[in-house]
């Protein structure tokens, strides 16, 4: 019973904060909105029994995608007023674009087939004594570790990509070299003095290499 | 009574009170944690520390407790009002709610979760939210700032720590938490992963913000950083959420490379001792080096932080990840062969 009560509110937020994160004003509370959506997402996969999709979509999305999606947007400067200005022109495009959408994915539906062995499979108890993790593990690493290395290969193209896009050498910039820095003794830099009362200190400039010293004394 | 524990409504209210009892206490030892910060920064400084209050000092957590809850919660205009309020709550919620799979005792957790691991791994990488909603309905630039650092630190953070975390699920063959501490009765993984337990440390206080990589709260550059605005009861909470971090990160470590509730020497004077004061014991120990590393290193500047992240922890971790890996495979050492 307890399960049921959490399915219907984890499933009413969620389909809330879906229609909050197209209508909310501000595009920050969409974001956030999205983030809540995410959460009870990962709440219907865990009231299903798959704990480790629940982890990963927690982990994947909303730790990680979420957290730089909001970063972007907060950097954004929007001007609100402007962006409502357009919107009678721009809706009867986004309709078309809709229902556009919405056909294909009927039609989809109209002509989905089951698997036929899927009715049977689902019918045979799930083994008690392996945990989602392994089952899902060795599936991946066996059946279709092909497919789950390249789908890899793929992400890892796409991450130097976009580094290699963004990347400029600039030439100017004052980074420190930090090979050098560490490298660097007390001995080079630093001169213990003892100043002579009434006399003062001559400086030596530039003070304090080896050869400086020498030429001093 | 068996039938009452047994009714859906009896599991509710054993859930409540399982969580009160690590609440609570949770609760106690946040104060007690700002209390003996401060007692150990002062012996390091060679000062008294708090010492007015009380026998020692020790009613001080509660006068400054006192003291926060009468102050005037001030919500600058300009802010977000909700999402201001909103951020310090979120801070603190999820410091507690992790506790809810740590094991202090074999089977004493009040979820013995298959996926412990990866919910507390979860679970800190939302932490990051409270820091930047706060950042953002603040509408100051000083909190911004503060926001945008912690962001890019603790994501960068975050991967090393996962990093580290499959190392000792290598180890281990089970992402139960219970599981991670039986697994380790015969040597705590601190001592054959001795680099990652460093770098799980060093990430940790990364992901906690706390010095030598408080940037985002650097106030030499940007006031207080994400928390500038903040005052009274709102306050409060990021700073509980900050110490209950603390705990749990030390908790954290406790359980992947200290060995959780195991004596270290397991035989009989110290297997006397029960487990939870093990845990506690270890768990005081990380804390100790929490504080004595704030007095003792200055503050990273942020390029060092990053580089120090990407560049030395990230290539060390993979390297290590396929060492342990290969050793495992080569000696026959995997679990569940």
């Amino acid at each position: 019973m307890i399960a049921s009560i959490i399915f219907y509110i984890a499933s009413g937020i969620l389909l809330l904060s879906a229609a909050m994160v197209v209508t909310s004003r501000n595009p920050v509370h969409s974001v956030l909105f999205l983030i809540l959506a995410f959460i009870n997402a990962a709440v219907l996969f865990l009231l299903a029994g798959a704990e480790f999709l629940a982890m990963v979509l927690a982990i994947v999305y909303i730790g990680a995608v979420a957290v730089l999606f909001l970063f972007v947007v907060m950097m954004l400067d929007v001007n609100f007023a402007a962006l409502r200005e357009g919107y009678q022109r721009y809706a009867p495009v986004g309709a078309l674009v809709g229902f556009v959408l919405f056909a294909e994915l009927a039609l989809v539906v109209m002509n989905f087939v089951i698997a036929p062995g899927a009715a049977v499979l689902r019918l045979s108890p799930a083994p008690g004594d392996v945990t989602n993790t392994v089952a899902l593990g060795e599936l991946i690493y066996t059946r279709y570790i092909l497919l789950f290395q390249l789908s890899g290969m793929v992400l890892l193209v796409a991450m130097i990509g976009a580094i290699v896009l963004t990347h400029r050498d600039r030439k100017k910039s004052l980074r420190p070299d930090v090979a050098r820095q560490q490298a660097r003794q007390v001995a080079d830099t630093l001169t213990m003095v003892r100043a002579e009362f009434g006399a003062g200190v001559k400086l030596v400039s530039p003070p304090a290499t080896p050869q400086a010293e020498e030429i001093s004394q | 009574m068996s039938a009452f524990l047994n009714s859906d409504f009896g599991i509710l209210v054993l859930t409540l009170l399982q969580s009160l009892a690590i609440i609570v206490p949770l609760l106690i030892g946040v104060a007690y944690l700002t209390y003996f910060e401060r007692k150990v920064l002062g012996a390091m400084q060679m000062r008294k520390g708090p010492n007015v209050v009380g026998p020692f000092g020790l009613w001080q957590p509660f006068a400054d407790a006192i003291k926060m809850l009468m102050k005037e919660t001030i919500i600058p205009t300009g802010s977000n009002r909700g999402l201001f309020l909103l951020a310090p709550m979120i801070t603190f919620g999820l410091a507690v709610i992790a506790w809810a799979v740590i094991p202090v005792n074999n089977h004493w957790a009040v979820a013995n979760i298959n996926v412990g691991v990866l919910y507390l791994f979860a679970i800190s990488s939302l932490g990051v939210y409270g820091i930047i909603i706060a950042g953002w309905a603040s509408n100051s630039k000083y909190a911004f700032l503060g926001a945008m650092r912690s962001a890019a630190q603790m994501v960068s953070y975050e991967v090393s720590i996962g990093l580290v975390i499959v190392c000792v699920l290598l180890c281990v063959g089970s992402l139960n938490l219970n599981d991670i501490v039986l697994a380790q009765r015969h040597i705590f993984f601190a001592v054959p992963l001795f680099p990652m337990f460093i770098i799980f440390f060093i990430s940790a206080l990364a992901e906690t913000n706390r010095a030598p990589f408080d940037l985002p709260e650097g106030e030499s550059e940007i006031v207080a950083g994400f928390f500038v605005e903040y005052s009274a009861m709102s306050f409060a909470l990021f700073f509980l959420g900050e110490y209950a971090n603390m705990i749990l990160m030390s908790a954290m470590t406790t359980t992947l490379f200290l060995g959780g509730w195991l004596s270290p020497i397991p035989f009989a004077p110290f297997t006397w001792l029960p487990g939870p004061l093990w845990f506690l014991l270890k768990l005081f120990v990380c804390l100790f080096v929490f504080l004595w590393v704030r007095a003792t290193f200055p503050r990273f500047r942020y390029d060092q932080l990053m580089r120090l992240g990407w560049k030395i922890f990230l290539p060390f971790s993979l390297v290590w990840l396929v060492v342990t890996a290969s050793v495992l495979e080569v000696f026959g050492w995997l679990p569940h062969g």
